[in-house]
């Protein structure tokens, strides 16, 4: 059975039509990819899936269960997490508390436990912040653990809010351009660290650019143009497909 | 039927009052995203100053046609000032500081001009001189006054002016560039701190020519009036959509007539049980109702959340 | 040298007893008025951290905050005093006059259910609209006040309650001196120790809060709303406990308030003293206790500080009072809130991260 299963899925904002009939299905364990011209809708679909945007008609089922309309927290609850394009970390607050953060929804404490700092919450507390400690450094972090999210670069940004996505404990971890403004050797860690996390277990969804990282990381990758799906397949079938060059690949390929 | 015209009538005099002060904070909040907090004692300094002026002015002698708007350009050239120097002293150095940083030096502001007032003005309701008849007018079974008539006319003639100079000179294109965003703004030679000084001063001049009108209406000024005004324009501005130049006017426009028809109907409404007293209850219960419906007010854009 | 536990220990110990005998050092040095005035200043402490809960944790901007002290204030002004008695001879005889133990937690949960009320319906809104929402309210629930002596007198209007019985803890009424273990407590004396106990209750159940699992929730809501749902927090519920607790803290600051000052009028809940709270969680330093604490103590005690020296510095100056000491006063306090905020415009004492955030944007600067 798939994890992750999209079937006519319809978003409007307005008149424009930002999702058109998209299906598509994520099997366990996989890497998928999902690529497209600016504007192609990637990001709406990644905002549908995640519980940003209520979908206007569509099915959606992940891990066997029916999502239509359900709310982001909810979503995080079930096991999809994410990261954004446009970097949202929680800026004044410390790299660990960023990850601890989000370990929100695996924790259980409430005011009264944290209020009387009761033995469950003690330990619950200790566990939390071990594990966000092992998290920044399976994403390479090496920066002390109290710096604020803020301060760290450009990249070390980008490895936090991983960390802080594989906090959540998710089934499925959608990264939304996680490669953008890498350096190739940054770029090459990444590649690395993603393929640790589907190791692991995660099934991986990829929003992404640099073509090369796709094509090696991806088992399978979908098209998006205006708001369509074009084209699905592993990887050097969509390389060659007609439609996909001339609406995105043709412009990009040498 | 005559009451409920009548009602009208001073709901739309009441309105454009409220216009004119929502207009200041709506173009301070447009250009800087900060509340005015202080905006309200500007009006109340622009009707003692021009109440001063006026008493002074008929005591020298002088024909009330001359000296009716004599103080009304002090006023305006004064509160122009006030409104220049609160801007610089108490806005300026904090633009980039906490969010919440200069709504403190903003009540901080208000409260010191509050305490100038009564220590110039003292905490008597100062009255204004009667210059002419107010001629009250016939107007189907209803009553409007040469000064309400008055107070209309110039509200939609300056508020005519206001659109025409920020949709159609230079200034107000620098002005809404400022407003969409500064920085580029700045990249593309606005100087933005001109743009910001001549934003407060076009306010305070509105809340001057407002502090006026409203002590003509009542006949009376008070150090302690623009408090509730200025957080009534404030509801106003929100109510249409703050940032947002006609959502000030239509704000104002409708606070004004729900006031005055709240308090006119409440009590049939409420079979009795409450009375014009809770006409400010009724004000802030639409307000409330209203954003509910639409959260950024009547006409204030609907910003998608961006993922 | 002795070793951190013990030294942490020591400091405790040391604070403690500077706390114990801060009253009557006050009494001793400035007279039994300005222990008073202290008093008061921990009931706007215990208001300060409430809203700091709000504003500061969550980043919910709540401008009719003391609307929650009103309704605890009413809460033992309804429950202690003559006026249910008087107002509705058949329904209640003789009064209420329930014990303070049993109102304060009434209190609190009435006010922290009015918390959630009004919170529901602004949950979509942000920043300013927000604002003005809880403005509105602050500013409805005042009017209600002024205006609910008829037809049924339940506040009695603009005139308020009255002869509001004085605080009593198991026979021990607050209102009389008290002796002791042979030493003598005035009754100012045993409402600071009151008040401090509450005000520490406060500071110790914020601070626990700050540190958990919640308080980190808060905060993610503050920095990133949408982030923070992303990571699964449930933003409505927290937002909504935020402003239960803030309300809850502000409802047993009110029931003291009223029990201390034995009358309650709509006046001491206007929109100014919403204002002022939020200055003494601004202007001491968001989000951080002890800023919170050091902003509701200047606050409160600036313009009395102020009110007792006007009138003598402007005879010393002038050989006569010039400027009306009141609006001079105030003026001052104007200034000095400007001031503040011009040369620190994190707060008097930020917490340690927003000093770090502050210093590093001088240096990419």
């Amino acid at each position: 059975m798939n994890l992750l299963e999209l079937s006519g899925m319809v978003k409007r904002f307005g008149g424009l039509s930002a999702l058109t009939d998209v299906s598509l299905h994520i099997g366990r364990g996989e890497i998928y990819g999902l690529i497209g011209p600016n504007g192609a809708g990637k990001t709406t679909l990644f905002n549908v899936i995640t519980g940003l945007y209520q979908p206007d008609s569509g099915e959606f089922n992940f891990n066997g269960k029916s999502y239509r309309s359900a709310k982001p927290h909810e979503l995080a609850k079930a096991g999809i997490a994410r990261t954004f394009q446009n970097i949202r970390l929680f800026e004044n607050l410390t790299a660990l508390e960023n990850v601890m953060i989000g370990r929100h929804v695996r924790t259980r404490a409430g005011v009264i436990g944290s209020i009387m700092n009761s033995r469950a919450t003690r330990l619950e507390e200790k566990a939390c912040r071990d594990r966000a400690g092992e998290l920044l450094q399976l994403v390479g972090l090496s920066r002390p653990h109290q710096t604020l999210a803020r301060n760290l670069s450009y990249g070390e940004q980008r490895r936090l809010e991983i960390a802080r996505a594989l906090a959540t404990e998710p089934l499925l971890l959608a990264l939304d351009e996680p490669a953008a403004g890498m350096n190739p050797t940054e770029t090459e860690n990444l590649k690395s660290l993603l393929e640790g996390i589907r190791n692991s277990g995660i099934t991986v969804l990829l929003i992404e650019h640099d073509v090369k990282l796709i094509m090696g990381l991806c088992d399978r990758v979908a098209v998006l143009d205006y708001g369509r799906k074009i084209a699905e397949g592993v990887p050097d079938e969509v390389r060659n497909d007609p439609a996909v060059i001339s609406a995105y690949l043709g412009v990009d390929v040498e | 039927m005559e009451i409920f015209l009548q009602q009208i009538i001073n709901g739309v005099v009441q309105g454009s009052v409220y216009a004119l002060v929502a207009l200041g904070y709506t173009m301070v909040y447009g250009i800087l995203g900060l509340i005015n907090f202080a905006h309200g004692e500007v009006v109340m300094m622009g009707a003692m100053i021009s109440l001063s002026a006026l008493t002074a002015l008929i005591g020298m002698g002088l024909s009330p046609l001359l000296a009716l708007p004599l103080s009304l350009v002090l006023a305006i050239a004064v509160c122009m000032l006030l409104g220049y120097g609160i801007e610089r002293i108490a806005y300026r150095p904090l633009r980039h500081a906490p969010r919440l940083a200069p709504l403190i030096t903003a009540i901080g502001v208000s409260i010191v001009l509050q305490n100038l007032a009564m220590m110039i003005w003292g905490r008597d309701y100062h009255s204004f001189p009667q210059l002419f008849v107010n001629q009250a007018h016939q107007m189907g079974g209803a009553i409007i006054n040469d000064i309400q008539l008055f107070i209309v006319i110039a509200a939609v003639c300056v508020m005519a002016g206001l659109m025409f100079v920020v949709h159609r000179t230079r200034l107000g294109r620098a002005m809404r560039a400022v407003a969409e965003n500064q920085h580029a703004a700045q990249l593309m030679g606005v100087n933005v701190n001109r743009v910001v000084s001549i934003t407060f001063m076009i306010g305070s001049a509105l809340a001057a020519l407002a502090g006026m009108m409203v002590s003509a209406n009542y006949g009376l000024a008070h150090y302690y009036m623009g408090f509730l005004l200025g957080l009534k324009a404030f509801t106003a501005a929100v109510l249409g959509g703050i940032g947002n130049l006609r959502g000030a006017m239509l704000g104002g426009l409708l606070l004004g007539l729900i006031e005055s028809l709240g308090a006119g109907y409440i009590g049939d409404i409420t079979g009795g049980f409450m009375g014009s007293q809770y006409q400010d209850v009724f004000a802030f219960m639409v307000l409330i109702a209203v954003l509910l419906f639409r959260p950024s007010g009547l006409l204030g854009e609907r910003l998608a959340e961006r993922a | 040298m002795p070793n951190a536990p013990d030294r942490v220990l020591f400091q405790r110990i040391l604070f403690t007893a500077i706390l114990l005998l801060l009253p009557f050092a006050v009494d001793a040095l400035l007279g039994r008025g300005w222990l008073r005035i202290v008093d008061f200043a921990m009931l706007y402490i215990m208001l300060a951290l409430g809203l700091n809960i709000v504003v500061g944790y969550a980043g919910l901007l709540d401008l009719g905050y003391i609307a929650f002290f009103a309704v605890g204030a009413y809460c033992y002004a309804l429950a202690d005093s003559p006026h249910l008695a008087l107002a509705f001879p058949q329904l209640f005889p003789d009064g209420v006059h329930l014990s303070l133990l049993i109102v304060l937690p009434m209190a609190a949960l009435l006010a922290g259910g009015m918390g959630v009320l009004l919170g529901a319906p602004t949950l979509k809104l942000r920043g300013d609209y927000l604002a003005i929402v809880t403005l509105g309210f602050g500013e409805i629930i005042r009017i209600f006040m002024n205006n609910l002596n008829a037809p049924v007198n339940l506040t009695n209007g603009p005139q308020g309650i009255s002869r509001i019985d004085p605080i009593s803890i198991a026979g021990v009424s607050f209102n009389a001196t008290q002796r002791i273990f042979g030493i003598t407590f005035p009754s100012v004396h045993l409402y600071f120790y009151l008040f401090l106990f509450f005000a520490m209750l406060v500071v110790f159940i914020s601070r626990r809060l700050e540190r958990s699992r919640i308080g980190r929730a808060w905060m993610a809501i503050r920095e990133d709303e949408i982030a923070a749902s992303a990571m699964g927090i449930n933003t409505r519920n927290l937002k909504l406990l935020a402003f239960a607790m803030g309300a809850a803290f502000g409802g047993i600051s009110g029931t003291l308030f009223a029990g201390f000052q034995g009358f309650v009028s709509p006046e001491s809940f206007s929109l100014m003293e919403s204002v002022m709270v939020l200055c003494m969680v601004v202007l001491g330093g968001m989000g951080h206790i002890y800023g919170v604490i050091l902003g509701g103590l200047l606050l409160a005690l600036m313009p009395e500080i102020l009110r007792h020296s006007v009138v003598p510095l402007q005879q010393a100056l002038f050989g006569k009072t010039i400027i009306d000491p009141e609006s001079l006063r105030m003026l001052l306090f104007g200034i000095a809130l400007i001031l503040v905020m011009l040369y620190r415009p994190a707060g008097l004492w930020p917490s340690r991260v927003r000093r770090r955030e502050l210093s590093t944007d001088e240096k990419t600067r």
